[in-house]
């Protein structure tokens, strides 16, 4: 049986699927991998296992509604998700927004920031084979959630945008709790060096792995982590400042690397840079109204809008045509994932299959993202 | 026991066949329960590393759980696969137990108490442990499953490479002992333990020993053989039920034996902490009988594997062999020169 | 200078690895940083914060009173269809009739917890309950009517 042409090619490579249900591919994502031994020849990427037409579903929906939506396809940075879509809403209806609202946006925003590449870092660790790592970036990541609940109502998929501003004020031990997350994740953070990032073997395992050059980078479309770490400037916050990011002092993480060790270098860098910020904003919350001037029911005017924001992963563009009514006539989500994707293959190809774990791991896929 | 059952059978072939089958009874029970209890261990340090509780559902503090885990992996399906070479797929987890449970007869477990004290021992164990990879490559190509496939060729390359550091690392004893029989080498350490009276040569050779036989028994970080996140289970993706849960009690039963080889040939195995000629300290240790000194060995030695699979990501296929190629083996090439060396000019104590 | 290199690597791979086994080590050593929360066994202590987002309630006083008009715009809010709400008309005290809820019905299934019913509510008249075991073991008893039976709108609430 396995020796039956199906399972070979006219070049004698051995072809075997990863996915879509494969311990690494965190997802449905289904990878044709065509094999020489160890070596991987060429690497095909198979989408839409979960898709769920989020961008139909969208036309549907009115300007209040679709909000929720997009938590379900960043899972992880459900938040930014949200917060992309309220911000083209504003900029098609010109609404002020209160500097209260913006600030706990953005606090939330780089939290969620935090909580999404601990989850990376727990799951790179994974991947590679040590799960102890896991359990100490979730411990952290637990703290974030927790206050996500405590204030949003919700762990993951929080909801907690709508046009103007956010949905509730936060609680009064909001600051008091931020500081203790804070400090939780600053005590434990050397406990990521020590158990992952000196290691040689994890060093071992990444660098030199899957460069990224930064020409291809730009060819691919890659965006946030992936493409800074191959010493491409992209962030949104610094290059389309939003919400009040112009306001704020943070080092946008570059890398020339490019490699895998790279990324992860650059994601263990963001990490800290979203503490500064947050560090920046909470004992500065300007006092005022949370939500901006917004009807109840909301009507985009005639147009088109976009709107990009900096998610974990990359830039999340929204595209939104509108016939004046009260649901989007088009909407489209430029999701950094597929982007990210479309490079695997690329630089994929002559690594070994251990290796192929290690890139997909860096680049940090969420497949709902790429599938939408 | 031996005198008494020759008084009861008088047939030399008879007894011979009873002394045998008794043996294997009581060895078989002890082994399930002993890869019982390092199941348990595994997971509750584990847990206790990855700051969880580990199982505490079954039983007092969870200790019946891996004993309902076995009852759910009999009732299960013993599935073989249609495309599957089934004589074979059916005979690998038979093999690889066995070759496991063959390594563990010249072990002394305690003072006089060995299964068989044959003089080549050192020799006996790395040869038949060697054989595991006979049963890995056949669960692997009968399977009838790509990652098996993969799978099984990295277990070929990984296990004949490791396997000639873990011999010259033993060798490097068998030098300054002078003999290959495990009960000579305990002896031999009746003045302190040849990791304590054996200067550096030593110290290195026992680090190597660890390294390959953790490797040899496909532990992580070197369970490429496996390596879930990559092959999805390795060899054994398409087994179930018992015969799956023979692969684990197999690796629970080298875990063992490659534990208790180390603490014998470089712990002193059942002979308890000596020092030099403080006849008065020798006397007082010698209290604590000789098994409790060969299983708190073993079990230290057991911790620290199980600690460096709960630490370490995995190798990558082509690090494990340089690994093994550029460091291991020239180190102990060059061990091996070192211990002849002290051992002719006779610099240990 | 290879060998100098060589052995220089060894140590230093040799001491990243010990001091990754220093930290499980240390967690080894020291079971009270566990940080497990045995669930189902704490559900005498397990208290979920105020805010947080289980079902859509509606609240009772203890006339059997409750503040939902019908006016239907948490059915409108609603992104995923999840409520239905049945109204009857109901002859009032000084003989005029009125449009009372029948059945305020409540498909947990198609719930996403997005709350947006809840700030469209002009009376406040539905809230988030904080229980989160909801799994049964047919569909039929996801689908929920929240105004108990007998209960009537309170009076003022218009």
């Amino acid at each position: 049986m396995l020796f039956e042409p199906d399972h070979y090619n006219e070049e004698g490579e051995f072809v075997v699927n990863m996915g879509p249900q494969h311990p690494s591919t965190h997802g449905v994502l289904r990878l044709k991998v065509w094999l020489d031994g160890e070596t991987i020849k060429k690497v095909e990427p198979h989408l839409g296992y979960i898709h769920r037409s989020i961008e139909k579903m969208t036309e549907s929906l009115s300007y209040r509604q679709f909000i929720y939506v997009t938590s379900r396809m960043d899972y992880l940075s459900a938040h930014i998700n949200n917060q992309v879509c309220a911000l083209v809403v504003e900029k098609a209806l010109q609404v002020e927004v209160p500097a209260r609202a913006q600030a706990i946006r953005v606090i939330l925003a780089e939290l969620t920031r935090i909580s999404s590449h601990l989850l990376w870092f727990a799951s790179i660790g994974l991947d590679l084979g040590g799960v102890t790592p896991f359990f100490y970036a979730f411990r952290e990541r637990e703290a974030i959630n927790s206050l996500m609940d405590e204030n949003c109502g919700a762990r993951l998929t929080q909801n907690f945008m709508v046009p103007g501003g956010i949905m509730k004020d936060v609680l009064p031990n909001f600051q008091q709790r931020v500081k203790e997350v804070l400090k939780q994740f600053k005590d434990n953070y050397h406990e990521y060096d020590e158990i992952l990032t000196g290691n040689v073997i994890f060093q071992n395992r990444l660098k030199g792995v899957g460069i990224l050059t930064k020409e291809d980078a730009i060819a691919f479309g890659c965006t946030g982590p992936t493409a800074r770490a191959s010493g491409l400037n992209c962030d949104i916050r610094k290059l389309y400042p939003y919400d009040g990011y112009e306001k704020l002092q943070f080092d946008e993480i570059t890398s020339t690397g490019g490699d895998c060790w790279a990324r992860y270098e650059v994601r263990m860098a963001e990490m800290k840079q979203s503490v500064k910020i947050i560090e920046q904003l909470i004992d500065n919350i300007p006092e005022g109204e949370i939500v901006g001037n917004t009807k109840k029911v909301i009507k985009l005017p005639k147009g088109e809008f976009y709107q990009r924001v900096e998610t974990a992963r990359g830039e999340l563009g929204v595209y939104i045509v509108s016939d004046g009514g009260t649901t989007p006539y088009r909407c489209k989500y430029r999701s950094p994932n597929f982007a990210n994707l479309s490079a695997i293959p690329h630089i994929a190809r002559g690594h070994k299959i251990g290796d192929l774990i290690s890139i997909m791991a860096t680049i940090d896929l969420i497949i709902p993202d790429i599938d939408r | 026991m031996h005198t008494w059952l020759k008084n009861a059978i008088p047939n030399a072939t008879g007894l011979l066949i009873t002394e045998m089958v008794i043996t294997g009874v009581i060895l078989l029970v002890f082994l399930i329960l002993l890869a019982f209890f390092l199941g348990y261990m595994e997971r509750k340090v584990a847990a206790f590393m990855e700051i969880r509780l580990g199982p505490n559902r079954v039983g007092p503090k969870g200790t019946l759980q891996i004993v309902a885990d076995t009852l759910k992996l009999l009732f299960k399906e013993g599935f073989t696969p249609d495309a599957a070479d089934k004589f074979l797929f059916n005979l690998a987890p038979g093999i690889i137990i066995t070759t496991a449970l063959l390594a563990i007869a010249p072990v002394a477990f305690a003072r006089d108490f060995q299964i068989w004290d044959i003089n080549i021992g050192v020799l006996y164990i790395s040869s038949v442990s060697s054989m595991a990879v006979i049963g890995i490559l056949m669960a692997g190509w009968s399977s009838s499953n790509k990652y098996s496939l993969i799978g099984a060729m990295r277990s070929g390359a990984q296990i004949v490479s490791y396997e000639l550091s873990i011999g010259l690392s033993l060798i490097s004893i068998v030098i300054l002992s002078g003999s290959l029989s495990l009960n000579d080498i305990v002896e031999s350490q009746a003045n302190g333990w040849w990791i304590l009276k054996g200067h550096i040569p030593v110290v290195i050779a026992f680090v190597i020993f660890i390294i390959a036989s953790t490797a040899e028994i496909n532990r992580a970080p070197f369970d490429l053989v496996e390596a879930d996140q990559e092959l999805t289970g390795g060899f054994n993706t398409e087994y179930a039920g018992m015969k799956f849960a023979m692969f684990l009690m197999a690796e629970y039963i080298n875990l063992f034996v490659v534990s208790a080889v180390a603490a014998t040939i470089f712990l002193g195995g059942w002979m308890p902490f000596h020092l030099g000629n403080l006849t008065g300290f020798n006397h007082i240790m010698d209290f604590i009988p000789s098994s409790i000194w060969f299983f708190g060995k073993t079990f230290f030695i057991i911790f620290i594997i199980m600690q460096f699979r709960w630490t370490f990501p995995r190798l990558r296929i082509d690090q494990l062999l340089n690994l093994e190629w550029k460091y291991l083996l020239p180190i102990s090439m060059v061990n091996v020169l070192l211990a002849t060396l002290m051992a002719i000019m006779g610099w240990h104590f | 200078m290879f060998i100098k290199e060589y052995f220089g690597g060894i140590f230093k791979a040799i001491k990243s690895l010990l001091t990754g086994m220093k930290l499980t080590g240390y967690y080894f050593t020291h079971l009270n940083k566990i940080v497990t929360e045995e669930y189902p066994d704490n559900r005498a202590t397990l208290k979920m914060p105020e805010r947080f987002r289980g079902e859509v309630i509606m609240p009772h006083d203890e006339n059997n009173e409750h503040t939902c008009t019908g006016c239907q715009a948490c059915e409108l809010a609603c992104p995923n269809g999840t409520i239905k709400i049945i109204t009857k008309q109901e002859v009032q005290a000084d003989g005029k009739k009125k449009k009372r809820i029948d059945a305020f019905v409540y498909h947990l299934d198609m719930c996403t917890m997005c709350n947006l019913c809840i700030d469209a509510c002009p009376s406040d008249a539905i809230i988030m309950g904080q229980n989160f075991e909801h799994s049964q073991y047919e569909r039929k008893y996801m689908k929920k009517v929240l105004n108990k039976p007998g209960s009537r709108l309170k009076d003022g609430v218009e």
